[in-house]
């Protein structure tokens, strides 16, 4: 009893001491960026395979938002369906059904874009996911990394990725990557030293059947 | 210093160290004979003091070894004491009626038997009478042979009358002696019911002899008593050891049974330090119930961790008892609630899983579930009682583990004894290996010194010898 009663104290205070201390976000928050602009909007329904398997791995607290890329993607008109899961996971499960529905629409209804604004779209999503302060942040770029940019629009803008993640899917290889290769190599190396010299991490993953790495 | 080092050659100050080795031989030799010492008599002096320590501590492991046996034995004995007069109450409580009773039975049955007596038939008085007539000689007259004739008949029918009221009267001493059965038979189930009681306690009585010689034993501090407690704690440790664990593996069961449930209730995103509110919910529930388990436990007497529960009232201690009883039914509900709630939980889970993977009809046409939310629920209703149990093993492993982790101690401080021992031999003699390495290191030296000395010597004797001469 005499040995108990102190390490039940000292137990009781080391606990009470961890509860004090910083709250640490152990949440994490996904936002995908599907590319819309040309013919890639055939492999939206990959894109709804990459969402629902996302939805399927996230817990209550997490936070998802799904967003297009096309000519002006700076914009919270661009989120097509966002959710901040609830505590409850009978909410959450609700929640995902919800979003799928949402997405399931976006993805009958959506239209080829004319240009691709990757850059803005990461802008969006920086600026979404750092408004929400998640433990973790990850965005997904479902697109072929060719960006297109309308004239008058500046993106020579520097972003801010640090303790982000991003990971590229499904980087298709464009006609003319066929006949020159090192295209698609130096678009994949450019994006990757951008994003790295921003702060962020880079991961590419163009097998669908290995979702499973996609979130940290 | 690489410029000094370099200013002679290095056989030269080879042999200058040689030469200061050689100088500074006395004082070297001194100075680690000392510090060899100094560690020797350190080391022996820790572990002299170890050694007394764990001499206490044997002392007070045999003192506490004792105690609890003579506790043990004590409460052999008041068990003992109790049943006995459970029986006592049982049973001899109620011999005055009892007696009373074999009393009456014995007086019925007496009297039954002065009744039942046989007595003799009086003989008739006219008898003689009628002997006379009958001796009468003239027997061939007329008149004389019909008196005859009518006394003879009256003879026979008087004789039938006196067999008549005989024989009734021997049926009824064998109606007196039938009603005597039954008594005899009452008493006979009587008195044996009184040799069981009375065995019974004989019986008692000589395991209260076995306690007592006991308890003597151990009051007497005998070294028998010593080994025999301590190999039978040592039994006890390990068996509640076992039995302890076979309850973790219950709680945790238990825990995870209600863990995701709980988050419906208190969310699921908030964390205490690196852990789930939800999950500490969940253990505090199952802790809870542990404690109710061991505050009715400790309540009907069956263990004694807490001396204020044993020693209060007994009506105090029985409505303390049905509190933690009814608290403990409250919460195992809770967990039959929260079990079907977790099965509710994952159907929802699969069904959402299922419309993902895009299989709906696949996820909600699943089949029968019932089975296992009966399971679920049932399990989270038995679990909290049947964890009640762990008060007993708890109690054994907490007073068991008292002479085991004393045993252990005890033979941790001999082992450190016996290395400070040995550490402290090992000094001295690194001393005296140190002294004959150094003079291995100036061996020529010390040839050349005693060489220069066994010349003097000669010297010397040549002479003293000439100066004799």
């Amino acid at each position: 009893m005499k040995i108990v009663f102190p390490s039940m104290a000292v137990l009781a205070c080391s606990l009470l001491l961890n509860a004090c201390g910083e709250p640490v976000a152990r949440n994490q928050g996904v936002y995908m960026l599907i590319d819309t602009s040309g013919t890639y909007t055939r492999e939206l329904d990959k894109a709804q395979q990459v969402i629902n398997f996302t939805l399927a791995k996230l817990n209550p607290g997490d936070t998802f938002a799904v967003a297009s890329i096309n000519t002006g993607s700076f914009s919270e008109k661009n989120i097509q369906a966002k959710v901040t899961f609830d505590d409850r996971p009978s909410v959450t499960n609700k929640q995902k059904r919800a979003f799928q529905e949402s997405i399931q629409q976006f993805v009958e209804e959506t239209e080829a874009a004319a240009y691709t604004d990757i850059t803005g779209g990461l802008l969006q999503a920086v600026e979404y996911l750092n408004e929400k302060r998640p433990g973790t942040k990850t965005i997904l770029i479902f697109s072929d990394l060719k960006e297109e940019i309308k004239e008058g629009y500046n993106r020579d803008v520097p972003l801010a990725l640090d303790g982000f993640n991003l990971v590229a899917l499904n980087v298709t290889k464009l006609r003319s990557d066929n006949i020159d290769p090192t295209e698609y190599l130096g678009r994949l190396e450019d994006w990757q030293g951008r994003v790295e010299q921003s702060g962020g991490s880079w991961r590419v993953i163009n097998d669908l059947e290995r979702l499973e790495k996609i979130l940290p | 210093m690489t410029g000094l080092l370099d200013s002679l050659p290095l056989w030269l100050w080879f042999v200058l160290a040689l030469v200061a080795l050689f100088v500074a031989r006395r004082p070297v030799h001194q100075g680690i004979f000392s510090l060899a010492r100094f560690f020797h008599q350190s080391l022996r002096l820790g572990a002299s003091a170890v050694s007394a320590a764990e001499l206490r501590l044997q002392e007070r492991n045999r003192e506490v070894l004792l105690a609890v046996g003579r506790e043990a034995a004590e409460r052999h004995v008041e068990r003992e004491f109790d049943r006995i007069e459970s029986t006592m109450k049982k049973e001899l409580a109620q011999y005055p009626t009892l007696h009373r009773h074999l009393c009456e039975q014995l007086t019925a049955i007496d009297e039954d038997y002065v009744r039942s007596a046989e007595v003799p038939p009086e003989p008739t008085n006219w008898a003689k009478a009628i002997k006379a007539v009958a001796d009468i000689p003239a027997k061939q007259d007329p008149v004389v042979g019909d008196v005859l004739e009518t006394i003879h008949n009256s003879m026979r029918k008087a004789e039938s009358k006196a067999l008549e009221v005989y024989r009734e009267s021997a049926r009824e001493r064998h109606q007196l002696l039938k009603r005597m059965m039954p008594h005899w038979r009452s008493m006979l189930t009587t008195l044996g019911r009184v040799n069981k009681s009375v065995d019974s306690v004989i019986r008692r009585a000589g395991a209260i002899d076995g306690h007592m010689e006991r308890y003597e034993e151990i009051q007497a501090g005998s070294e028998r008593a010593r080994r025999m407690l301590s190999s039978s704690s040592l039994s006890q440790f390990f068996i509640s050891a076992f039995v302890l664990t076979i309850a973790v593996g219950g709680a945790l069961i238990n825990f995870h049974l209600i863990a995701r449930p709980m988050t419906e209730m208190v969310g699921g995103t908030s964390y205490i330090g690196s852990f789930k509110i939800a999950d500490i919910s969940a253990l505090v529930i199952i802790l809870v119930e542990i404690t109710m388990g061991l505050f009715a436990m400790e309540c009907l007497r069956i263990t004694r961790l807490f001396p204020v529960i044993g020693s209060l009232s007994d009506k105090l201690r029985t409505r303390m008892m049905w509190a933690a009883f009814v608290l403990l039914f409250f919460l195992a509900t809770v967990e039959a609630g929260l079990a079907f709630m977790r099965e509710i939980l994952m159907q929802e889970d699969l069904a959402v899983s299922a419309q993902l993977r895009g299989d709906e009809v696949a996820a909600t046409s699943g089949g029968v579930y019932w089975i296992t939310t009966a399971a679920q629920m049932g399990m989270g209703f038995i679990l909290p009682f049947a964890l009640t149990f762990v008060a007993i093993p708890l109690e054994n492993f907490i007073a068991s583990a008292r002479t085991v982790i004393g045993v252990v101690t005890a033979f941790l401080l001999r082992i450190l004894s016996v290395t400070l021992r040995l550490a402290g031999t090992a000094a001295l003699r690194a001393g005296t290996m140190l002294v004959r390495l150094y003079d291995i290191v100036i061996f020529f030296p010390l040839w050349l010194e005693n060489k220069v000395l066994d010349w003097r010597a000669r010297t010397g004797g040549s002479k003293s010898v000439e100066k004799a001469s």
